[in-house]
């Protein structure tokens, strides 16, 4: 027990004596957070749209002034010509091309159903499907509007429709951004560094100097381990005040619960970390094959985009994604204060993970080898 | 001559020699693109509902089942009481519930405006605005049929321009050409001019009789082939397996390429002209190189979402030039004439990268 | 088990190392007395290094038996750790910790009281002339140095016997010459040493000498025997003529 103090002691000294590191560990995390926290959003506001109006009629610009007045588009430009708005969307100049029929008005007077045509620059998926939905709803709501002026009724349709956001009222991005990058950051120190620290030592040879000593495997890798496991704890303290000051997020969970379940998290981590370091026998190695993990990781993880909307494969795929958990059990505690009756089974998966994968990386390491 | 070609062949081995690392510089941008391809779309579809139906009459039978058989949702659970739904969204099971108010259909013959409630999980915004689209699209075209012979309804036809699918891949395949060239071209270089700095052979090679210019052009050609060769299987990959148009030019495309290699190239000369160590070059390159061209470039986020301040700082990637070239190369099949302007600029930093990295490294060698 | 070792420290019998079918270390059997400076001579890649890994538990034998301070290397590398100090040819201190720091590291871990570390380094720091050089960072310190700290600290737990791998290469005659001195000292407080080199006029240093050819031992004796069997004027000549075969 008391050499791990000296392992630890050691550990800390050598960590706090790398300026570069300490950098890396406690400046650039909540730089990247912030950054990240306000970068990383698909919000999509001001899209600029075309409009073609070769009907030019009052049912039309009462559409388009709908448009206008909206917080999402930003009308660009209003022609009647179809090729120069198709030139528009080539050039990138728009995002959108609304196309009103010619007879628009007398159309819908005569009670016939009339085609408004959207044509979306859909390269960005989650731009498209968006401005699609807002095009949508303002078309919607001015074909209320003007049944209502039509038939003179107050209530127009027949059927009410109304709804609410929960859990974001006020749809902020960074509301939901920040739970997922805050595990990227601390999943990110514990992989990384674990991995090129162990590497380091196999490096520079020191390892082979603490191979003959009475010091045993599991004390070696505690002592590896417990530091990274301290700094991640507190990367995520000061990741959740950051959140918490900077971006406003509410937490309507319990943080114990966020600080329990980091714990096994970590535990499973760490010890990805660990195996890494020993397949690579160079720290350069060990970023490669630690980057190329993450990579994967991180597209599988539900962070960009949502999990349901993958094929069945890649879902099933997604099971052996410890981040994938993580994300989701921060979104559900710290957003929606679900309950460890709604998390068990996260805790029950990542803990077995851990184990798993801790043995197989303890089973790998050998002080003693052939 | 001789000497050079020597001395390029050395910089070739240092490359083949670490299978592991090669394999990896292969074979993840290949990952990438596969996963993104196949996995990664921003279609929404099997979103999971649940229905509270209060009357549970032909009306809100049939609203219902027009909203489960659409591809967008999949019925998780028919709730029986209101406080389910809360218990329902914490436990992450659905995205959204909607409640029918009881005697439906009763209300709606004697017009009284029967609601139908919307109940989105908005921790994710985006999702939460398409799938309330979604639903209330549903019930609007419901509803038309009892408007007959009232009057005409507008219909939304929209058309999904050069990406129908909304599939990942168009997005994607171009900003993983972007990172990859810029990590393999700028990164790499800087490593390994760095480690031979470290490892004191850099002098050796600076007194040998190879011209020091020659010494990094040597340094660099690997990794500008390293790097066609990545950016070409990449489109292979985009083109055959995933149906990505190559709708311009080619050879305009491959120019740009190479405009965009060198930028990078530069850039990671200039790094190592900087640096003493790996591990240093490392850092910098990973900070001020990698997280720059994945947030500011438009890779993953639109520069539109970006703050102002970040959006003008964006100008400065040359990242987000050459992925707005890119996919109006690839995927719109834009002129040449249209895209001069990005050309430009970028040619302008290829230029400029260029000059200072050789400045300084002459300065280093006097 | 422990084994009552008598007058042996190092006993091998039959060892084997092999690679696939390249056979590192090819049956060598040999004892080394106490308080002997037993020189362990060989080219590269006779073995040496091979055979030393064994010894110090690092890698496991194939076939054969060693008894390293009366334990077993196979069947007991925990209790034979604890009773050797190791020092390799990389001098593997921490660069980025003081001279203090080096040495509390391994003492800590050898298992000393917290208040017999605190003499211990200031002893060694003593002896070694470094008061000076305390609080520098290991880094920072010339080869020499580092090299003489590396071999204070394996001997940090004071064990009976003290394996060094190619200690001296890579530093000047003067330093060398320092650093037999500490060997000496080290062997006159009745520590043994356990020394490869491939400096064969430190072999003359050694109390005996053995050298591997090809994984076998071709010759084990006291320097001055070997260079009369030879018939030749120094171990150089020796090792040249066992070489050719």
């Amino acid at each position: 027990m008391r050499t791990i103090l000296y392992i630890l002691q050691k550990e800390f000294i050598q960590i706090s004596r790398n300026r570069l590191m300490m950098g890396v560990l406690f400046i650039m995390p909540f730089f990247q957070l912030i950054l990240l926290g306000y970068a990383a959003s698909f919000e999509v506001k001001n899209l600029n749209i075309h409009i073609v109006d070769p009907d030019k009629s009052s049912f039309s610009s009462d559409l388009i002034s709908k448009f206008s007045a909206s917080s999402y588009f930003n009308v660009k430009n209003l022609t009647n010509s179809h090729k120069l708005a198709m030139e528009d969307l080539e050039k990138g100049k728009v995002d959108l091309i609304m196309e009103i029929p010619k007879d628009f008005e007398k159309d819908f007077i005569n009670g016939e159903k009339t085609n408004i045509y959207l044509s979306i620059d859909a390269v960005n998926g989650v731009k498209a499907g968006l401005a699609n939905a807002y095009a949508g709803m303002i078309i919607k709501d001015f074909n209320t509007d003007i049944f209502a002026k039509y038939t003179g009724r107050k209530i127009s349709l027949p059927i009410g429709i109304t709804w609410s956001n929960w859990y974001n009222k006020h749809m902020v991005y960074s509301t939901f951004m920040v739970p997922g990058i805050l595990v990227l950051l601390v999943t990110m120190i514990a992989v990384f560094l674990t991995a090129i620290n162990i590497v380091r030592e196999k490096e520079i040879g020191t390892i082979e100097q603490l191979n003959v000593t009475p010091i045993k495997k599991s004390q070696f890798i505690i002592g590896k381990l417990f530091p990274f496991l301290l700094i991640a704890f507190f990367e995520l303290s000061i990741g959740l005040i950051i959140a918490k000051l900077v971006f406003n997020l509410h937490y309507e969970g319990s943080l114990i619960l966020v600080y329990s379940f980091t714990f096994v998290y970590l535990f499973a981590v760490l010890g990805i970390g660990l195996f890494i370091s020993t397949l690579s026998n160079t720290q350069q190695q060990a970023m490669f094959i630690a980057y190329f993990i993450f990579v994967i990781f991180i597209l599988m993880s539900g962070l960009f985009t949502p999990i349901e909307s993958m094929p069945v494969w890649a879902q099933k795929i997604t099971w052996f994604n410890p981040i994938k958990y993580f994300i989701e059990f921060m979104r559900m505690v710290l957003l929606k204060g679900s309950t460890f009756a709604d998390v068990k089974n996260h805790f029950i998966i990542i803990a077995i993970y851990g184990v798993i994968l801790n043995t197989l990386a303890v089973w790998n390491y050998r002080k003693v080898s052939g | 001559m001789k000497a050079f070609l020597a001395f390029l062949k050395k910089e070739f081995y240092h490359i083949w020699r670490d299978p592991r690392s090669l394999l990896i510089l292969i074979g993840m941008p290949m990952v990438q693109v596969i996963l993104f391809g196949f996995a990664i779309t921003n279609e929404i579809v099997d979103a999971k509902i649940a229905i509270l139906d209060n009357s549970k009459d032909e009306v809100t039978q049939e609203i219902s089942n027009k909203i489960l058989s659409s591809k967008y949702f999949k019925l998780f659970e028919y709730l029986t009481d209101k406080n389910q739904i809360e218990k329902s969204f914490k436990k992450g099971k659905i995205k959204i519930a909607i409640i029918f108010e009881n005697d439906f259909s009763q209300k709606l013959n004697r017009n009284e405006n029967p609601q139908v409630q919307i109940i989105a999980d908005a921790t994710d915004p985006n999702t939460a605005t398409t799938l309330i689209n979604y639903v209330s699209s549903i019930v609007f075209d419901y509803q038309s049929k009892y408007l007959k012979n009232k009057s005409g309804g507008l219909n939304v036809v929209s058309k999904m321009e050069y990406n129908p699918g909304l599939k990942g891949v168009y997005l994607f395949v171009p900003g993983i050409i972007t990172v990859i060239l810029m990590l393999i071209s700028a990164m790499m270089t800087s490593i390994s001019i760095a480690r031979e700095k470290e490892k004191g052979t850099m002098e050796i090679l600076l007194v040998s009789p190879i011209k020091p210019l020659m010494v990094i052009v040597g340094k660099v050609v690997p990794y500008i082939s390293l790097a066609l060769v990545n950016a070409v299987t990449i489109l292979l990959l985009g083109v055959f397996v995933f149906g990505l148009p190559i709708r311009g030019s080619l050879p305009v495309l491959m120019l740009e390429i190479i405009i965009f290699i060198i930028t990078a190239l530069g850039l990671g000369i200039f790094i190592s002209t900087k640096v003493e160590t790996q591990q240093n070059a490392l850092l910098v390159s990973l900070m001020g190189l990698l997280l720059p061209t994945i947030i500011l470039s438009g890779f993953i986020y639109p520069i539109e979402s970006l703050p102002e301040i970040l959006q003008y700082i964006s100008h400065i990637i040359p990242a987000k030039w050459f992925l707005i070239i890119l996919r109006d190369i690839m995927i719109k099949g834009t002129e040449f004439r249209f895209i001069i302007k990005e050309t430009l600029i970028l040619f302008g930093m290829m230029t400029f990268f260029l000059i200072i990295s050789i400045k300084n490294y002459k300065i280093r060698l006097e | 088990m422990k084994k009552d070792s008598g007058n042996y420290i190092v006993e091998v019998e039959n060892l084997t190392k092999k690679f696939g079918s390249f056979i590192a270390v090819d049956n060598i059997s040999f004892k080394v007395k106490k308080g002997e400076i037993f020189g362990f001579l060989g080219a590269n890649g006779a073995g040496k290094t091979t055979a030393m890994k064994m010894l110090t538990g690092l890698l496991n034998p194939s076939s054969g038996k060693a008894i390293v301070a009366g334990w077993n290397v196979e069947t007991n590398p925990d209790k034979v750790k604890l009773n050797i100090g190791y020092m390799s040819q990389k001098f593997s201190l921490y660069d980025d910790l003081r001279v203090n720091e080096n040495i509390r590291l391994y003492a800590g871990i050898y298992g000393l009281k917290r208040s017999e570390i605190k003499i211990k380094i200031n002893k060694l720091i003593g002896e070694l002339g470094m008061e000076n050089l305390r609080k520098k960072l290991v880094g920072d310190l010339p080869l020499g140095w580092k090299q003489k700290l590396a071999f204070a600290i394996s001997l940090v737990h004071e064990p009976p016997v003290v394996f060094l791998d190619e200690p001296t290469s890579g530093v000047d005659p003067i330093t060398r010459r320092q650093f037999w001195e500490m060997i000496y000292k080290a062997s006159s407080e009745g520590t043994t040493i356990f020394v490869t080199t491939h400096y064969l006029d430190e072999a003359e240093y050694c109390t005996r000498a053995s050298i591997m050819v090809d994984g076998q031992i071709k010759a084990l004796d006291t320097p001055e025997n070997l260079k009369n069997r030879f018939e030749v004027d120094n171990m150089q000549e020796v090792f040249v003529k066992l070489a050719r075969g």
